[in-house]
């Protein structure tokens, strides 16, 4: 077994969560550490809204702020590197070798955990993608540390530990999470949850590299080959300033339409609540909420969209949330910061026609005069 | 081929509701289901056994009625089920959760043989956490395959295995070995309905039950709260926004005018978006 040379988890006394003295043997490990996620030639967005995250946590702690990138060599991996400072980070782990071109459980976890025992953080955030998800569940089970999943909050105790707030029972509910007695204290974290942080102009810091002691033969996994999505756009959603989404009260599949004609007309993307994705309506990742996408756009507006807490909290970090809804008792409506009590199907394409107005060259000179 | 898949059985969170003072979980009535991503990985399951034969045991770790959803499970045309079921389990976070489980499947393989192939679904509806899959791959040192939507060739003799596997932006092509580790995303597959011979087999299958110690688990420090590093310190309802939503009123307006009227709020709380918009039209 993998894990057998480690210290099994156990408490350092008594029933696991009183805060016991932490373990000598964690009484050195500091410093925050962010997984920089690099994949075929670009560092996931996620990275960055956790470093912004990460230098709040370290300047709460007193402590330094590290990137960890772990990537073949070559530009890639150092403009990543360069990257990583310039949204806050004070030095970069760096672990370069051919067999990091291409993601693989292996080798990504060998490498983190040995700079993990080698460098010793005591937080260590990582996106919750599919990469980062993967390999953080692995590194924490061969360091036999806790790890906490899909963060919405996190903060610093006032003793010092990381208090990782993540929803739970289908996000009804928050909870907060401590990881006590063992160290490092993890956290994945979605993207979009965590607002992108200022990008700077400090493209230099410490860099301190790491020689990967591992060879290809030694891996068993092996890539044959990677087939990009082709809709990108399907990706920009987490991303997009402005989105238009649909939901059950739109009654017909044919009436998506409407939410895609408002959308195209304001440069939107376009999304929508869960059942549309149970009845096939929608492709999976136009899901906006818990199981689907977080998105944080400037501007949101859902049509026929109850506001249930599982679409919500994938909705709350928008600037600007619209809803047009015909129950005015309807959860929304708590959250939105407009409202609109009306009819979807009858009121989309008004709305449509009115945008397109509004937002026409002619009245944009109206605008400027 | 030997098959282990992992499934949990979880309160039907669409049902849940959360007491309104008191903030806890109301779980009077809530029916209990399969976690509905296992379903996907139990189906797999069953369909390279139907395609390259050999047995699927279901395990699960729960409360003793937890047998329900094996039962179920066993209707689906699964061949054995393991009920790992113990108060020493209580409280299990991921990794203790990973660390029970990996100790039965290891006791399943010294029992009914070893696994080829170890499946989970994606993640829980109830935690959500994507993270025991894992950690049973790293306890028992096998290729830990996550996010699966498609299993490709499988050659028992050479001990090889194609899978395609979601990740950003696109799929990963894998080749790996067994045994392996693989947690299957959500609707690769259609879940059958299971015939009459396995619902009568199922309702008269005996399932196997071990506490800590029948699955070989010697030391119960490693189990449930004790043995799991993290610590929920608190639980609460997310916090109401103090107003509700501006309301746009619509009486004894054209559509037309409501429209405009709700423009002119979102402009007037972003302005700078109005500008960004008619950017990216072109206009
Ligand atoms: C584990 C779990 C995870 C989940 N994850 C997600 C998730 O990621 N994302 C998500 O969205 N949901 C998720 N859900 C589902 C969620 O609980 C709700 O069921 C879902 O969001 C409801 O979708 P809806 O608002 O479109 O439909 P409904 O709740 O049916 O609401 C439809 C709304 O439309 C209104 N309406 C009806 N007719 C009209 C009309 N003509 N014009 C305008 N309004 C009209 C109604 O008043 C109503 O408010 C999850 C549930 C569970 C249990």
């Amino acid at each position: 077994m993998s894990t057998a040379n480690r210290e099994p988890a156990r408490p350092a006394a008594g029933r696991a969560g009183i805060k016991k003295e932490l373990p000598d043997r964690f009484k050195d490990y500091r410093h925050v550490w962010v997984f920089i996620e690099l994949e075929r030639g670009q560092v996931h967005p996620v990275s960055f809204e956790l470093l912004g995250e990460g230098r709040k946590l370290a300047d709460k702690l007193g402590v330094q702020l590290a990137g960890v990138v772990l990537g073949p060599p070559g530009e890639a991996t150092w403009y990543a590197v360069a990257e990583a400072f310039a949204y806050g980070a004070d030095l970069v782990y760096i672990a370069e070798a051919p067999l990091l071109a291409d993601y693989r459980n292996e080798p990504f976890t060998k490498v983190m955990t040995d700079l993990v025992d080698t460098h010793k953080p005591e937080i260590l955030l990582l996106g919750a993608t599919t990469l980062g998800r993967d390999l953080a569940g692995s590194v924490a089970t061969t360091l036999q540390t806790g790890l906490t999943a899909d963060c919405t909050e996190l903060d610093v105790d006032t003793d010092g530990s990381l208090a990782a707030t993540r929803p739970t029972f289908g996000g009804s509910l928050l909870c907060t999470i401590y990881t006590l007695n063992y160290r490092p204290q993890m956290a994945t974290v979605r993207a979009r949850v965590m607002p992108m942080p200022q990008r700077t102009d400090k493209p230099v810091g410490r860099i301190i590299q790491h020689k990967v002691s591992l060879a290809e033969d030694e891996i068993v996994t092996k890539v044959l080959g990677f087939l990009p999505d082709s809709q990108s756009a399907k990706a920009n959603l987490a991303y997009a300033d402005v989105v238009v989404a649909g939901g059950l009260g739109l009654g017909a599949a044919e009436n998506l339409q409407l939410v895609k004609n408002l959308a195209r007309a304001i440069g939107a993307e376009h999304g929508c609540s869960r059942p549309l994705v149970q009845k096939g309506w929608m492709p999976a990742d136009r899901q906006i909420g818990q199981t689907g996408k977080t998105i944080r756009p400037k501007l949101y507006i859902a049509a026929g969209i109850s506001g249930a807490i599982q679409h919500r909290v994938g909705v709350e970090g928008a600037d600007l949330i619209v809803a047009i809804n015909t129950d005015p008792t309807a959860p929304i409506f708590d959250f939105a910061h407009l409202g609109i009590v009306t009819d979807a199907i009858r009121f989309l394409p008004a709305l449509t026609e009115a945008f397109t107005r509004r937002l026409s060259p002619h009245s944009r000179d109206k605008l400027a005069s | 081929m030997h098959i282990v898949i992992c499934i949990k059985q979880v309160p039907d969170s669409a049902q849940i509701r959360v007491h309104p003072v008191t903030n806890t979980i109301m779980r009077q009535g809530v029916p209990t289901i399969i976690n509905p991503y296992d379903l996907f990985a139990l189906e797999e399951a069953l369909r390279l056994r139907d395609a390259y034969g050999g047995e699927v045991t279901v395990l699960s770790m729960g409360p003793p009625m937890a047998e329900d959803s094996l039962r179920k499970a066993l209707g689906y045309g699964a061949d054995r089920a393991v009920l790992l079921t113990d108060r020493y389990f209580a409280g299990s976070d991921t990794l203790a959760t990973s660390f029970a489980l990996s100790q039965a499947i290891a006791k399943v393989g010294e029992t009914f043989g070893p696994p080829d192939i170890v499946f989970t679904g994606k993640q829980t509806i109830d935690g959500d956490t994507a993270q025991v899959g894992p950690g049973i791959a790293k306890r028992l040192d096998l290729q830990q395959l996550t996010y699966v939507a498609k299993i490709g060739s499988i050659d028992l003799g050479a001990r090889e295995i194609e899978v395609e596997r979601r990740c950003e932006g696109g799929t990963q092509m894998l080749k790996s070995r067994l045994p392996c580790l693989i947690t299957v995303l959500e609707g690769t597959n259609e879940i059958r309905r299971g015939s009459f011979e396995d619902a009568l087999c199922a309702a008269r299958s005996q399932i196997v039950k071990w506490t800590a110690v029948a699955a070989g688990i010697e030391d119960l420090t490693r189990c449930g709260l004790r043995g799991s590093p993290t610590v929920v310190k608190r639980v609460f309802a997310p916090t109401a926004r103090a107003e509700k939503a501006e309301q746009i009123e619509t009486a004894e307006k054209t559509l037309r005018d409501a429209a405009d009227e709700l423009i002119a709020a979102i402009f007037t709380r972003q302005p700078p978006l109005e500008h960004e918009l008619a950017f990216n039209n072109g206009a």
